[in-house]
Parts: structure tokens; sequence; C-alpha cells
């Protein structure tokens, strides 16, 4: 089963506007994606209560997983990209 | 029949009844309008067995979509980015798919709609709360999401402040910071609450944005739904059983009564000359806006320089806050308070251990008990800031108790260069020994509210006990007539600067009494002078004799309210 760890980059964590932005592009992916921190449950990561819920702060590695498929190694890539960015600095910048 | 029971005829008949419910007024101005009530949270009934689990599935998923699109639809209408933001997350909750798979597994385990929603937000809120920190705050969305949907399903009224299209006046049990803030005052006329006091939430708000307000009505969530009520502000009164007409015609008036206000400038002053400074409460010099017509600020609270600090201001932080305070105030007269800290105002950096009765224990200028380098490196900043802008602050520090407390605050204020030093008047033993202090001090700023909590024995946040904080109570009267008499055998000023002093009627008990200044937030300022215009020094001092005899408050208000107005008409 492909998956991918990524250490959370964003200062508040994957919350507020960087947990949004991770739930609308797991959403937007054509596989489901799940996320888990450690050995813990993994959860869907279209879910936002279920990603906050992770309680993943600034430095927390996460691991996102999919089921064998066309386009799961893409959407891994592309959502443990987003996480590895600072998302919150973007918005401060005001990219 | 009481004015409760007048209120309950009028909510179920066609043709209500006319009637007055009494409260207390907490913000001055009169307006009318339809009643709109905000809902409380849904409760939810028994557990019901299914009989269509189709229709229960049906029904809870319709009400969390209902729920996603009028948030993202309220989201959209607000011109507060923040606020819409809020609502735009509040949104993307509700719509998502990890709820909706709850509610559908409760769904298939047998629940009936409003259940499965219940508890699957219920389930989604525990996991925030076990994520902790930031996380954990997001657990009150889910509750707002967990009320708006089960009302929904059980088709009740949405919770919140209603939005009926037209403009209402707001009926509600209390209101909460939370509830507020999408209150558009564009189509809120007024606000009447059954619960709060004279100091609650809802009070503040309403003065704040200029909303005529009554609190403490008793009856007032049964006033019937869209039926025509008008407000009075300043007496306490909400009168039911109205017309349209009627309500245009309290409007028009209203509007006049705004507009002679307007034109009511300058210096307080009563019909026949006595001069009343009239004072502005503010926090910080963001308060002063521009154009307020007052003659300075009476009470500039320092502490919410310290609110929300993991640390104590600096010195350097300090004296730039005071003196942008001091240069804005055109004539420089300002009162500073020393830091207010305590009971309803902790501060974690003080390190004050927990007291079972905060209110009776370490607060105001007794934390120079246990911290008094906090006070003297403020006395410090107060005293740099005053050099630097040239102007010469009063300054006063609360909770002052007794004469040997007041000595000892005179001694390190004036040591400092600070040369006009007072005391506020909030403990009963301090007015009773007001002649002692004022031979230690300049001046003494009486803070009503808290007298009032301490002479009543009646605390501030207790909505049961409203009516003992009135502060028509002539209790507090003759304590604040007490500080008035020792003031003018000193030859020294003696102010009103709680709650009371913003109240146009009691203005005029208080300059009877003989208080030289009041001071109060700026939408107050100009009822109380225009009414302070049209009231002769005589009549003030009548109106004084009729409080300080009353036994009821409402007695007081009303003979007051009478005797000033034949006044007026004579």
């Amino acid at each position: 089963m492909p998956e991918r760890t990524v250490t959370i980059a964003s200062r508040t964590g994957l919350h507020a506007r960087p947990a949004k932005l991770f739930v609308q592009a797991a959403q937007a992916q054509g596989v489901p994606v799940r996320i888990r921190v450690g050995d813990g449950r993994p959860a869907p990561a279209t879910s936002m209560l279920a990603v906050l819920a992770l309680g993943a702060v600034q430095g927390t590695e996460v691991t996102l997983t999919a089921d064998d498929g066309p386009g799961a190694e893409a959407a891994l890539d592309s959502l443990a990209a987003l996480l590895a960015r600072d998302l919150d600095a973007e918005q401060a910048s005001g990219a | 029949m009481t004015s409760a029971e007048g209120a309950r005829t009028a909510g179920t008949e066609r043709a209500p009844a006319a009637g007055t419910l009494r409260g207390l007024g907490v913000s001055p101005g009169r307006a009318a309008g339809r009643v709109c009530r905000m809902a409380g949270p849904p409760r939810l009934p028994a557990r019901l067995p299914v009989a269509d689990a189709a229709r229960e599935a049906a029904l809870a998923l319709r009400a969390l979509e209902e729920v996603a699109a009028d948030l993202a639809a309220r989201a959209g209408r607000t011109s507060d980015a923040e606020a819409g933001a809020i609502l735009e997350a509040q949104s993307f909750m509700a719509a998502d798919p990890g709820l909706r798979e709850t509610v559908e597994e409760n769904l298939a385990a047998g629940m009936d709609a409003g259940h499965a929603v219940d508890a699957a937000c219920d389930h989604h809120r525990r996991a925030l709360l076990e994520a902790g920190g930031y996380f954990a705050e997001r657990a009150a969305d889910l509750d707002d999401i967990r009320n708006r949907a089960v009302a929904a399903v059980l088709g009740l009224p949405v919770p919140g402040i209603p939005d009926p299209g037209h403009p209402f006046v707001l009926v509600a049990e209390d209101l909460a910071p939370a509830d507020t803030v999408n209150l558009d005052p564009a189509t809120v006329l007024a606000l009447v609450t059954e619960k709060g006091g004279p100091t609650s939430h809802t009070a503040i708000l309403a003065r704040s944005r200029g909303l005529p307000a009554v609190v403490a009505c008793r009856g007032a969530l049964e006033i019937g739904e869209g039926s025509w009520v008008s407000v009075d502000g300043t007496a306490g009164e909400v009168g039911t059983g109205l017309g349209e007409q009627d309500a245009e015609e309290i409007l028009r008036r209203a509007a006049g009564e705004r507009r002679r206000l307007a034109a009511s400038t300058g210096p307080g002053r009563t019909a026949d000359g006595h001069g009343v400074e009239l004072l502005l409460n503010i926090g910080s010099a963001a308060d002063l806006g521009s154009g307020v017509d007052a003659e300075g600020v009476g009470l500039f609270r320092t502490e919410f320089l310290f609110l929300g600090r993991k640390d104590a201001p600096g010195f350097e932080e300090q004296v730039a806050a005071y003196e942008a305070v001091l240069r804005a105030v055109p004539g420089g007269k300002v009162v500073v308070r020393t830091l207010d800290a305590g009971t309803d105002k902790p501060l974690p950096f003080l390190g004050l251990p927990e007291e079972p009765n905060p209110a009776l224990g370490v607060r105001g200028l007794r934390v120079g008990r246990l911290r008094q380098e906090v006070l003297d490196v403020q006395l410090d900043a107060v005293a740099e800031a005053a050099r630097a802008s040239g102007v010469r602050p009063w300054v006063m520090a609360p909770m002052v108790t007794t004469a040997g407390e007041a000595a000892d605050f005179a001694a390190r204020a004036r040591a400092r260069g600070i040369t006009r030093v007072g005391a506020m008047i909030e403990v009963p033993a301090a007015a009773l020994r007001a002649d002692h202090l004022l031979r230690e001090l300049d001046f003494l700023s009486i803070g009503t509210n808290d007298l009032s909590q301490y002479a009543f024995a009646a605390d501030r946040q207790h909505g049961e006990l409203a009516d003992l904080l009135d502060p028509w109570q002539a209790g507090l009267l003759r304590l604040v007539a007490e500080c008035a008499r020792a003031g003018r055998a000193a030859g020294k000023p003696v102010g009103v600067c709680g709650e009371a002093a913003a109240d146009p009627l009691l203005a005029t008990v208080l300059t009877g009494l003989g208080v030289t200044s009041l001071s109060m937030s700026a939408p107050s300022l100009a009822p109380v002078r225009e009414r302070l215009a049209r009231t002769s020094l005589a009549r003030c001092e009548a109106n004084a004799r009729i409080a300080l005899d009353a036994d009821d408050p409402a007695v007081a208000r009303k003979a007051v309210a009478e005797e000033t107005a034949a006044g007026h008409a004579a």
C-alpha cells in the first residue's frame, strides 16, 4: 500500500486555513486518502473534523496512505507536498 | 393582572392587550418595532422507536445540508471579513463527510434523526476536545451546528440572532458575546432580555452601539413573536399591545429626540448654570474617537493594557499607552485609574493564589499587598507619561477601603511627582469614611457598580439579584450623599463613574446630592447633558430628596420623572 510520511510545516499545524486547504485538496483527488499520526487510527483526509481531531501541530509527522491503484501515487505526492509547505506564511505574505 | 400576564395574553391573542413589562433600563433611548425572539438551543425529546428508517435518514441528512447552506449564505452576506471566515469554516464543518458518515452509522443503529445528529456531533466534539489546545476550541462550532441541525430536524426556529428581513426588537433570555458577532445595528432596533443586570454583556453591548435596552425584564420571553412593542431604555419599560402606527409614531419621535440631543453641546450645566463636569469612561486612546463632546476623561481603565498577557507590560510600553491618552484629550483632564485586577478580571502574570471568594479577596489596590512592584512600575510610567506630555493627570486607585490605604497610595504617587491623587469609592466602609479619606486625597470617584455589589451583598453577575443592583436604591444613594457631603466640606471634587452616571434622570439626583462630575460611555453623554440643561439645581436637589426618601427604586424613578417633567412644563 503506497504511503508518504511528512512533517507538518504550517505554523498553526493542521488547523484553521492549512487544515481547510488540505481537506479541500484531498476532496479533489480521485482516490480516497487516509491520514494518521504515528501508529494511530487512520482518518479520512476528506473530513475536516477527523483531520482536526488528529491534533497535528507544526513538526508532527503524519503518514498519508491510499489503496493501490491508478492515481494513488500522484495523489499522495501532491498532498504530501502541500503539508510540507508553511501555508500560514504563504497567507501572511499574500501568496 | 400582573404585567407578565399581560404579556402572555399578548402572545396568544390576535388583538393583544396593552400592557407594560418592567425591567432595568440599561441603555437610554426609545424605539418600537416587531418582536423577534432569539431561540435558545433546542431540547431533544426522549428517543422514539423508528417506524420509517428512510424518512429519518432523509430528515437528518437534509438538516445537515440546510445548516451548511445557511451558514454559507450568512458568510456571503456579512461585510465583516473575520466573521465571514468563521461562518465559512463552520459551514465546511456542517458539510463534513466524516460527520455525515457518523450520522449514517447512528441511523443504521436505529436512532431517530434528532438523536443521530446529536450523537454524531457529540462524538466529533469529544474527539476535538481530546486533541486539546486550539483544536479543542473548535468544539463550540460543533455545538452550534448541533443546535442548528437538531432544530431543523424538529422544525424549531433556528437558534441565534434571527433574520426576519425587517427591522426588529430582539428579545432573548440573555445575550452572550458569541451571539452578537452578527448583530446588525441597521436591523436591530432595541434589545430586551429576560435575564442580565446593569453590567451584563447585553447592557455593555447596547450602550456601545447606542441601542435602547431593557434587561432583567420578567415576562419578556412570553411576548408574542412578531407583535409590536415599544422599548424605553431610560425608564426600563417595554410596552405591549401596540399597532404598527403607534410604533411608527414612537420611532418618529425618537428620531426627533436624537436630533434634539445632537444639538446639545458644550460643558455640563443645569438650567440655572450650575456646572457638572461631563466626562468619558475609556479603556485606551482608541475609545476617544473623533468628535466626542466631553470635558475630559473621568475614568481611564488601564487594565485593558494588562489583560490576556503572560507578562506584565514593561515600563516603556506603559508610558507610550498613557502618554497617547494624555495627549489625545483636549484640555488634558484625564483621571487615570491604576490597575484593577482580581475577580472578573484575572491576570495570569500576577500569579495570585486562587481564592474561594475573589470578589472579597485581593483585588484593586490590594494587589499591592502581594505584588507592590507591579503598582509601583505603573505609577512610575504614569509619572513619566505626565512629564513627557506636559499634562498633569489625576490618578486614583481602585478598591481603597481605609484612610490608611489612601495615605499609603497618596504617598507613593506624590513621591513620583503626581499632584492630584484620589480614590475610587467602591467599598461601603470607604464611603462612610469619605471625610477621612479626603484628608489624604485630592478627589474621590464613586464606582456605583461595585459599591452596589458590596453594599447590597449582591453579586454583579447574578441575574436573579438585578433589582438589588438598581442604582436608584436609596441605600446606595445615601452612600453617594455621604461622599458628596465630605467633598463639599473639604472643597474637593467628588465624581461618579459607574453606570448610574449614564442615566439622565438619575444624573439630576446625583447632581442634587452634590456630585461634581459624571463619567460615562460616549453614547450616554448627550442625553445626560440635555436633561441637566433642562433641570434647575433646586429641582435636582428636590429630586435627590425624593430618591433618598423612597423605599422602592421604581417608585423613586417614577416620582422623580413626574416631578421633573412637571418642572419642564412649568
